[in-house]
Order: structure tokens, then C-alpha cells, then sequence
């Protein structure tokens, strides 16, 4: 019913700025990975971006690759990965999307275009985890140090203990920034819903659902 | 028979006695000074000290750097001294650093250290120190902590009063200690008066560079100059140099030259010498000296032999010198951080003389000249002396300051340092040193602004102050807290070779500019292999060049042949680590020469020339990692007429290494 009518003006600004928060992947990493040994008190790390893996310091990745040659890991390669070719596709198509669905004020568009997010998000984490699995486990038969039984898949999320090392994966600020994309776009939708809910005069028949939806908001 | 034994046993009483009361009191000072002091020297571990002390190696030809106040020792710095534990002076790359007109000098005679300074203040850009032995002036780039540049003096012997800087770096200062013909010729020694001569050299510094230049020379009278300080302040321009031995004795000048009551200081217009040179005023003489130079992008020195230099004669240019007479024997000569007071260590004097810059001036002015000597004026000492210090101790030789007002004056001969107040000239506390000390150190002691927390005495000797270790004893300093009135012993810590002076730096200054690595991109040295596929071996004649890499924890190529008996190898070594603190170390069975210690991004070469045909490994000499005893290699060397063509690689399993 209030999806047929226009978004007000204001949950489109939403929506739009939402949209373009998308583009921070371009200026800030996605992920981080945080490897913590007794002989690098300064740290090591890497960054993953949307198109490719940068050390957290200036060399930090030759020097895990390094590391990683005595349990037989491949050589961490961004080149080696094709999805880094798509995936600012896939970001540039998305923040279009939301930019017209917030252009139309369409609130299916809007909400197909959140949908679309977590479908490319959820299929983001899965290749993830694939390449993680596959570095981790597919290793060197001659590599100088074999642990029976032993597999140096790093953590999706959290901390995990591989040998010397322990590893933390978190996220970093270019999905908090999507993250904040899509509650911008979800918000949009709410407070729309309340406008349309209040203009055709029958917000206070729903006094209950309305208050429920603010403090889902906050 | 009886009475003598109890005489015997008498005295071994009174010895038990003695030594009883003795070894209290020793256990009673050890007790009470380490309860007290303990806590301000240590340094717990994982944490830093508050100061760099660059502290010269003497007769090591070394720098060593130490912290304070811990006393450890961080670093041996190579400078004019072959270093085998890392290869300086062995490799090809810095065995020119080495060269002089003298050839290849593997060895010198280190003294003092000074740091770079901006408004006269050490800025921690570089170090310089001199030579005494073979005269040469030093830069090191505190960046990389690694000599960059050796600059010799012609017309020198015994560069001692060296390398002071002017306020604000434009020049190092040197030096003659001893008179030498001037140019070097065959000449009977009696003829001293008639023939000997002495230098002092002005070194100018490119501010961005730090590259180093024999800008200009005076020639002075044959005495023997021993230290200098530049002015500061108002008496920035001009440059004070310690003569002594003006009785121009050539023998037993430990009394010959020990006749007169007063010596000179000489004052140097450094700013006139810039006028004159302008002017033209100069001469140009022949002369053969080297300047070598260290490039950390070709990770390799250059020694560029020069000939020419401009010489300042004082008689044709009035105003550029000055003698301030001194008494006696004059060492050290201090610039107090205000710019106006002269302080002079008259070795065998009673007081220590005070000039005032700003008398000088005006004795200058109203030409209040005793005398002149080869067209230099001698003023007046009552026209320019400030004050004495009384009862300064004996031997009064270098003098640093805290910027609080107060003096620290060392005193060889009653073996102690004594505070005075500037001004008053009263001397208000003493302390003994352990012992005859040389020079001191305030960290920027003899700068505009000290960091006046300590002082460290530079002694000369040192006996009963560790476990003995034969004939041969350490050298050692001695920390000292000057934070209060009363200056406070903290701590003994030996030192390499002879520390003759150190200067000494907030570590904030130099810690976060200390390089990690270099640049493997940005190595531009001609023979090195950046990666694995740039590895090779190459044929020249009799030169075999191999072009390795290593990198945990292999060589690249690590089986090589095809070398021959006769053949001049040059392993080429280039560190890929990109990584902080992952050297790689290169040495090879019968190498004439050392080890080569590569640090990350750079390229070494060592030279190895094989007598016997066989087979011979090398091996990296740094634990760089858990299978650093795995990081070897085989270089195969076939007889002289043999036809093994060169064949290298580093195989996997499965493959021909195998």
C-alpha cells in the first residue's frame, strides 16, 4: 500500500547516502588480518580491499609470505584471485542501484537493493572463507615444517592460535562503512513507512507497531 | 727463631685486621651506593634508555654506541678500522672508504665524537669524528648508524684538534698535533724552526647532503694544536683552537716543551676567512688527499682522489687570527652555552683561565697586542681573561657544561671532576673518578642547550675497578647524576678501546628516524640480484661473478661450478628480505678476507680466491631463522685446465640438486 506511493524526500537522501557509503570500499579495506608472533612485537597484518591485499605495513606481505613458505602455504598473491577483478563491479553496480531506487523512491527497489547487498555480501564471505581453506589446507607436501594432521586455515571472524602465530580476522572499516549503507536504507524504509502510515491518516491506529519500529531504530 | 715468629704473627694480626676493616668498609660503600643508585640506572627489560651516547673507540678506530643510563652497549660502529664482523673494509664495496694518499689504511686512532648541530644544538643528522693517526674526518649518517663519508687532510699530522662543528654545521674543524714539513720533504729534524709547519682546516658540510669539503686551510706556526670549539651565539663566526708546545721542541717535549707559562689559544675569524677567500686571498697549493664516499643506494663507497687546496696565509690577511696567550699546555678549549666565556684546560696549570669573548673583542678593537707571531697578533692576557678558577684540581683538562650556570671540569692528575660556577668562578663541588680521567660528557654538553642530567667521566684507567683480565684492562666511564647540588656516582661501565670523548643525545631525537631496512627497489648497486630469477653466475676471464640472493633460509644459486684453481670469485650477495632485523651473513672455507654481514636490501660482495681444486661450502653466519643451519651451499672448483663449464642452480626436491 505505501510501497506504490513516492518515498519522501527525506528517506531518499537516506537511501542516496547510503548508497554512495558503498564507495568508502574504495578508499579503506574490507577485512583485516592481524598475525601476532613472539618476533614481531611491531606487529604484521594485511589488509583486504575490495580489488586487492595490501600489507598493514609496507612490506608486511612479502614478509607473511615469507613466513608462510616454511609450512608450504602458496604464495599470497592478489593477482592470483579473480574475484578482485568483479567484486568493484559488483560495489559500483550496487551503489547505481541504490542511487535510482532513491532517485524512483521506490521502497521495493529499495528493498531489493538491500537484498542484493546481503546476497553479495553473504556470497563475499563464502569465497572468503573458500580461499582461506584453500591456502590453509592446500600445502606444500615439501614444505620444511609438517604437522601431522595440522591445516593454517585463519579465522573468518576472531582469534585462532597457528603455531607461533595467532591470528585475528575482523572486519574493518570499508564494511562497517556497507554495514552503515544498509541500516541507512532499512532506516529509510522505517521512518518512510511511518510518513505514508502518518499522510494516510492512520497512524494512530497502530500505536504499538510504531513504537516497536523507533526503538528497532534506536 | 721465636721472637721473629711472633713478630710474624704480629703482623699477619694487624694484616687480618687491616684487611677485616678494609673489606668492611668496601662491603659498607658497595651496600649503601647500590641501595641508593640502583633504580636510577636500570632499565628494565624491554624498555629503552633515555639517551644515545656515541662514544669513541680510541685505538679501535671505532665508534661505540651505548645507552644511557644503562651504560649498554647497543652497537660498534666501523669507521676507520677494518671490521670483520661485518665485513667493513673487507668487502669490495667499502674497502675504498679505506683509501688515503698513504694507500689502503686499515687502521686509525679515534677521538672525538661530535654531532651535527642546527642553532647550536644537536639535530641527530650525523656524526662526525677524527683521525688522529692518518688525518681524516668521519661522517655518520645516524639513520643508518653506518660510516658515509671519510674526508683526509693534506698537510696534516696527527689530526687531534678535530672535528668540532660550527653552529650551525657549516664546518667540521681540524687540526695538526704534530708540525710536520709543510709540504712533506726530506729535511734534517733540527731544522724544525725552519721548515715545519701546521694546518688548520676548515671542512665545509652541505646542509642537505652532509657531503663534506676541504673548503679552505690556514697555515699557522709549527706549535702542536690539540682541541677547539667553535663560538656560539655572539661568538658565532669564530673558532678557538688549543696550541701548545709553542717552545717548538721536537724532543723530550715532555719537558722541552713544558718551559713557557703561557701557550695560545688560537681565535679564527672564520667568516673574514670566507671574506678573503672571496677575495682571492689565497693560494693554491698541490696536494694529493682522498674523499671517499659511502652511497646506501649503490650500497657502495667511492674514493675520489683530490689535489688541490686553497691555503689562508695569516700575514696576508689581518684579522682572520688571533693568539690568546694560556696558561699552560693547554687540552681542552670551551665555549660556555651563552657564547661569551672561554674556558681553557691548562694541563699543567693551577687555575683554569676564563677568556671573555666579548674582552677579545675589544682588546682586538683597542689593539692590546704583547707581540705577534708570523703576522699574528698576541693579545694581551690581562685585556681578555674573565676570571680563574682556583683550586680546580691538577690537571685540569676539558670542561662541559649544564645550562644551569655551572662548569664540570675534569682533573687528569688528582683524578676527579669539579663543578664552578660560571661567573663567580667559585668551585662548589668535587668528586672523585676511578681513574686519572680525560675528557667528560654532558649530553649536549658543549652546546647552546645541555641536557645537563649527567655527566660521564672518560677515564684513562681503570685497575681495581672489575675482574682482572691479565695485563691488558678495559677502559671504562663512569655515570654521573648532576641533577642536584652534589654530583652523585651511579654506575661503571667499561668501554671499547679508548673512550677519549663521547657526545650523547635524547633517544627521541634519533629512534624513530633509525632505519629498519633498505629499499629493495631503490638498490641500485651494479652487481645485485633483486630476486631469485635475477640469480647467475657469470664468466669474465678469470672473474667468476656470482650473483646470489639469500633470503630465509636459502642461497640463490647455492650449487655452483665450473669455478677453476686461479679464478678471482666474487659473491655478489643480496639480502631479499624486506623484513626488520633479518641480516643475512655470507662466509666461505679459506676466505683471506672476513664475513660479509648483509642487511636487508643490500648487496656485499666478498672476494674469494681458491687455491686447491674440491668442493666447498658456505654458509650464512647470522641466525636468521629456524633453518638457518640449512641456509648452505657448495661451490665446486675444478683444476686449472679443466673444462667444467659454469653451472649453478638451487634445486627442489626431485630435481638435479638432488
Amino acid at each position: 500500500m505505501a510501497g506504490q506511493q513516492k518515498m519522501g524526500i527525506g528517506s531518499r537522501i537516506l537511501v542516496a547516502v547510503g548508497a554512495l557509503l558503498y564507495l568508502g570500499v574504495f578508499i579503506l579495506p574490507i577485512w583485516k588480518i592481524s598475525l601476532d608472533a613472539p618476533q614481531y612485537p611491531e606487529g604484521l597484518g594485511m589488509y583486504i580491499w575490495v580489488n586487492h591485499i595490501t600489507g598493514e605495513k609496507p612490506n608486511d606481505l612479502e614478509n607473511i609470505n615469507t613466513l608462510n613458505h616454511y609450512i608450504g602455504m602458496d604464495k599470497i598473491d592478489p593477482h592470483a584471485i579473480p574475484e578482485f577483478d568483479i567484486m568493484p563491479w559488483i560495489v559500483v553496480a550496487l551503489v547505481v542501484l541504490g542511487l535510482i531506487a532513491a532517485i524512483v523512491g521506490n521502497r521495493k527497489l529499495v528493498a531489493t537493493w538491500i537484498g542484493l547487498t546481503l546476497v553479495a555480501a553473504i556470497l563475499g564471505i563464502y569465497d572468503f572463507w573458500k580461499w582461506e581453506y584453500d591456502y590453509g589446507h592446500n600445502l606444500n607436501p615439501n614444505a620444511p615444517i609438517k604437522i601431522p594432521g595440522m591445516s593454517y586455515q585463519p579465522p573468518l571472524l576472531g582469534t585462532k592460535q597457528l603455531l607461533n602465530i595467532t591470528a585475528t580476522s575482523l572486519p574493518y572499516w570499508g564494511t562497517y562503512l556497507i554495514i552503515a549503507g544498509i541500516l541507512l536504507g532499512v532506516l529509510a524504509l522505517l521512518i518512510d513507512r511511518k510518513r505514508a502510515a502518518a499522510t494516510a491518516g492512520i497512524s494512530r491506529n497502530f500505536p504499538t507497531q510504531r513504537s516497536a519500529a523507533t526503538a528497532k531504530v534506536a | 727463631m721465636k721472637r721473629s715468629f711472633r713478630i710474624l704473627m704480629g703482623l699477619g694480626v694487624i694484616i687480618a685486621l687491616v684487611g677485616g676493616l678494609s673489606y668492611c668498609s668496601q662491603q659498607q660503600q658497595v651496600t649503601k651506593s647500590s641501595s641508593d643508585v640502583a633504580s636510577r640506572v636500570y632499565v628494565p627489560p624491554g624498555q629503552y634508555d633515555e639517551f644515545y651516547a656515541f662514544m669513541s673507540g680510541g685505538f679501535s678506530g671505532q665508534v661505540a654506541v651505548h645507552g644511557l643510563p644503562s651504560g649498554r652497549l647497543f652497537k660498534i660502529i666501523p669507521v676507520f678500522s677494518q671490521y670483520p664482523e661485518n665485513g667493513y673494509g673487507y668487502s669490495e664495496e667499502t674497502k675504498p672508504m679505506l683509501m688515503t694518499s698513504h694507500g689502503f689504511v686499515p687502521w686509525d686512532d679515534s677521538h672525538h665524537p661530535e654531532l651535527s648541530q642546527t642553532d647550536g644544538v644537536p639535530d641527530g643528522r650525523w656524526l662526525f669524528i677524527n683521525a688522529n693517526n692518518t688525518p681524516r674526518v668521519a661522517r655518520i649518517d645516524l639513520r643508518t648508524f653506518e660510516t658515509v663519508e671519510i674526508i683526509e687532510l693534506p698537510n696534516s699530522a696527527g689530526n687531534h684538534a678535530s672535528p668540532f662543528v660550527t653552529q650551525n654545521t657549516e664546518y667540521v674543524v681540524a687540526s695538526t698535533r704534530f708540525a710536520v714539513p709543510i709540504p712533506q720533504r726530506d729535511v734534517p729534524i733540527s731544522e724544525y724552526k725552519k721548515h715545519f709547519g701546521a694546518t688548520i682546516s676548515f671542512i665545509s658540510v652541505d646542509p642537505e647532503t652532509g657531503d663534506m669539503d676541504l673548503a679552505f686551510q690556514i697555515r699557522v706556526p709549527g706549535y702542536d694544536y690539540d682541541l677547539a670549539h667553535a663560538g656560539k651565539g655572539p661568538s658565532h663566526g669564530w673558532v678557538f683552537f688549543t696550541s701548545y708546545n709553542t717552545e717548538q721542541a721536537y724532543s723530550l717535549l715532555e719537558i722541552n716543551a713544558s718551559r713557557k707559562d703561557k701557550d695560545f689559544i688560537a681565535a679564527v675569524n672564520w667568516k673574514k676567512a670566507e671574506e678573503y677567500l672571496k677575495q682571492g686571498k689565497y693560494v693554491e697549493e698541490e696536494v694529493v688527499y682522498y674523499n671517499n664516499e659511502y652511497d646506501d643506494k649503490t650500497h657502495t663507497a667511492t674514493a675520489h682522489k683530490r689535489t688541490k687546496v686553497k691555503v689562508l696565509y695569516p700575514k696576508d690577511c689581518p684579522g682572520l687570527i688571533y693568539y690568546l696567550p694560556t696558561p699552560k699546555s693547554p687540552h681542552g678549549v670551551d665555549v660556555d652555552p651563552s657564547g661569551e666565556y672561554i674556558v681553557a684546560g691548562g694541563k699543567l696549570a693551577t687555575v683554569i683561565p676564563v677568556h671573555s669573548f666579548s674582552k677579545m673583542l675589544k682588546a682586538i678593537e683597542n689593539q692590546e697586542f704583547e707581540g705577534e707571531v708570523d703576522g699574528i697578533p698576541v693579545l694581551k692576557y690581562e685585556a681578555i681573561i674573565a676570571g680563574e678558577v682556583e683550586n680546580p684540581g691538577l690537571g685540569p683538562l676539558h670542561t662541559e657544561f649544564d645550562g644551569k650556570g655551572y662548569a664540570y671540569t675534569t682533573a687528569f692528575i688528582s683524578s676527579e671532576i669539579v663543578k664552578w660556577k660560571l661567573g663567580t668562578w667559585e668551585v662548589v663541588d668535587r668528586i672523585p673518578v676511578y681513574y686519572s680521567v680525560g675528557h667528560l660528557c654532558i649530553p649536549g654538553g658543549d652546546s647552546r642547550k645541555p641536557w645537563g642530567k649527567y655527566v660521564i667521566a672518560l677515564n684513562k684507567i681503570t685497575k681495581d675497578r672489575y675482574l682482572p683480565t691479565g695485563p691488558e684492562l678495559c677502559h671504562a666511564a663512569q655515570l654521573i647524576d648532576i641533577s642536584g647540588d652534589k654530583m652523585k656516582l651511579l654506575l661503571d661501565f667499561p668501554t671499547l678501546g679508548e673512550p677519549h670523548y663521547a657526545q650523547a643525545i635524547p633517544a627521541e631525537i634519533l629512534m624513530k628516524r633509525s632505519a629498519k631496512i633498505f629499499k629493495l627497489e631503490e638498490n641500485q648497486h651494479p652487481y645485485a640480484a633483486k630476486s631469485e630469477k635475477e640469480a647467475r653466475v657469470e664468466r669474465q676471464g678469470n672473474e667468476v661473478h656470482i650473483y646470489m640472493t639469500a633470503i630465509r633460509s636459502h642461497f640463490t644459486p647455492d650449487n655452483i661450478e665450473g669455478v677453476k684453481v686461479g679464478d678471482k670469485v666474487y659473491f655478489h650477495v643480496t639480502n631479499l628480505e624486506q623484513d626488520w632485523d633479518i641480516p643475512h651473513g655470507f662466509a666461505i672455507i679459506g676466505a683471506n678476507n672476513a664475513e660479509i654481514l648483509v642487511m636487508p636490501g643490500q648487496t656485499k660482495t666478498l672476494v674469494w680466491e681458491p687455491k686447491k681444486p674440491g668442493v666447498y661450502p658456505f654458509y650464512c653466519t647470522d641466525f636468521c631463522s629456524a633453518l638457518h643451519q640449512e641456509m648452505q651451499g657448495y661451490i665446486r672448483v675444478s683444476p686449472r685446465n679443466a673444462s667444467v663449464k659454469i653451472s649453478y642452480g638451487t634445486y627442489k626436491e626431485g630435481e638435479s640438486g638432488q
